[in-house]
């Protein structure tokens, strides 16, 4: 029993929960930024860098707005990196072993959506222009790149038959696969906030989004929840679309290669394209990623 | 020094990020600070980053001879960075007035209303000086040494 608890809590505070996702998200972060900064001519941030950042906020005096609920102020970063944590807890990737139960791919797809919710009422909550623009953006654009992201997890489970994690991760390669590849791939920049879908977070167009407001340590833990959920979106992806090897030293090295194609293509994205409109955003998720998550269904259904 | 307040104070050092307020300058200042983090002079090897927000900021860069006008919006925004925080008067506009001495619109020097940390001189400074300028407050920053932390130390 005793042991079983120190497992929980070693999964939950070092791998592959704070420590080894947070090294990973950051170092994630950091290829972003410098991947940028090549493209553009620079030589961009060194490595530890958003390591330090975070240090850095955490180390300063937090403010809170006049008339901004103190506690809900505090607790949203918290509750987005809480939930996070848990979700990449319940993800099977190398080295930690998961007891899959029915359902939990629906419970990771709630865990992943409760920091999108969070960073929402930040924006209201702390009574900033900027930040209610920025909520009411989030929002709608949750509406928009769920669409093909939940379809694709929808067709996957369809062809493998179950919504258990375990089973879609032994299901076979075949035309569903691709089409909800492409359908994932597509949700990626807009759950990241990265270019061309960084309407929410606009910076230079509504100063900082929803965390204009923020500073300090609650600042800090909304960039480490940021970082845990790249990866674990990556996560998802792996489990969901890469084939499963037997040796574990494969599969984690097959991991590494995924996130970094994964973060590589997103960096490009960002790079070579310009923020649209929100409206543009949204006909695109709901015209080219609906009809890439229709496909996936018609031929996960048929199939 | 214990480990933790060490990795703070290396944090510090390496994570400058900036605001800027024109207070009044002729905007030839606020030219030479965009280079900065531009492909040519590139502070984001530094660790330099331009935040929309002053409460995202560490240092704040200020231009200009402080005009009667920008006074007070400068009192708020220095007020609004979160502690420790850096003061960087760009130009000569902020130490002197420049050409604008003795005129009725402005009321400077700069340190009349927010203590200064760092001087950098030249009119404009030169985008290389800024950066240096930025580098010399994040290690005061670091170090304990500016005017805001020295304020707090004491009881």
């Amino acid at each position: 029993m005793m042991a079983a608890i120190w497992q929980y809590v070693f999964a939950i505070l070092v791998w592959p929960g704070l420590v080894g996702a947070a090294a990973l998200g950051f170092f994630y972060l950091w290829i972003a930024r410098k991947l940028i900064a090549r493209l553009q001519g620079r030589k961009g941030p060194p490595l530890y860098q958003p390591f330090f950042d975070f240090v850095k906020l955490l180390g300063k005096e937090t403010a809170v707005p006049r008339g901004v609920n103190t506690a809900l102020f505090y607790a949203l970063p918290y509750l987005a990196l809480a939930a996070t944590l848990f979700g990449l807890v319940i993800v099977p990737v190398p080295g930690h072993a998961v007891d899959s139960f029915p359902g939990d791919i629906i419970l990771l797809l709630y865990l992943l959506e409760v920091p999108v919710i969070c960073d929402v009422m930040a924006g209201y909550v702390s009574q900033s222009i900027y930040g209610q623009v920025s909520a009411m953006r989030e929002a709608v654009m949750s509406l928009a790149y769920n669409v093909p992201l939940l379809a694709a997890v929808i067709a996957m489970a369809q062809n493998a038959g179950s919504f258990r994690i375990g089973t879609l991760q032994s299901a076979p390669f075949g035309v569903v696969t691709f089409l909800a590849v492409i359908a994932f791939a597509v949700a990626i920049p807009a759950r990241l906030k990265s270019n061309p879908f960084s309407i929410p977070n606009a910076e230079q167009e509504i100063v900082a989004g929803a965390h204009t407001e923020y500073n300090s340590a609650p600042l800090g833990i909304f960039e480490l929840s940021h970082a845990l959920e790249v990866v674990l979106l990556f996560d998802t992806f792996f489990v969901l679309f890469v084939p499963h090897f037997g040796s574990v030293l494969a599969n984690a090295a097959l991991y590494v290669l995924v996130s970094l194609g994964l973060i590589v293509l997103v960096t490009l994205a960002a790079a070579t394209t310009a923020r649209l409109t929100v409206k543009r955003a949204f006909r695109f998720y709901w015209v080219w990623g609906g009809l890439a998550a229709a496909a996936a269904m018609v031929v996960a259904i048929i199939g | 020094m214990n480990p933790f307040a060490k990795l703070l104070a290396i944090s510090r050092r390496k994570s400058p990020w900036i605001y800027t307020v024109n207070s009044g300058s002729c905007n030839g200042c606020d030219i030479e600070i965009g280079p900065c983090v531009s492909p040519r002079y590139d502070g984001e090897q530094i660790g330099i980053l331009r935040q929309g927000s002053p409460k995202h900021a560490d240092i704040l860069l200020v231009t200009g001879a402080i005009t009667r006008r920008s006074r007070q919006v400068l009192l708020e925004i220095y007020a609004q960075i979160p502690s420790p925080k850096a003061v960087v008067a760009i130009g000569s506009c902020p130490a002197s007035g420049n050409v604008f001495v003795g005129s009725p619109t402005i009321d400077g020097p700069l340190d009349k209303w927010i203590p200064v940390d760092v001087w950098v001189s030249g009119c404009p400074p030169r985008p290389q000086v800024i950066i240096a300028g930025i580098a010399q407050a994040a290690q005061l920053l670091a170090e304990g040494g500016t005017a805001d932390q020295k304020r707090k130390a004491k009881p």
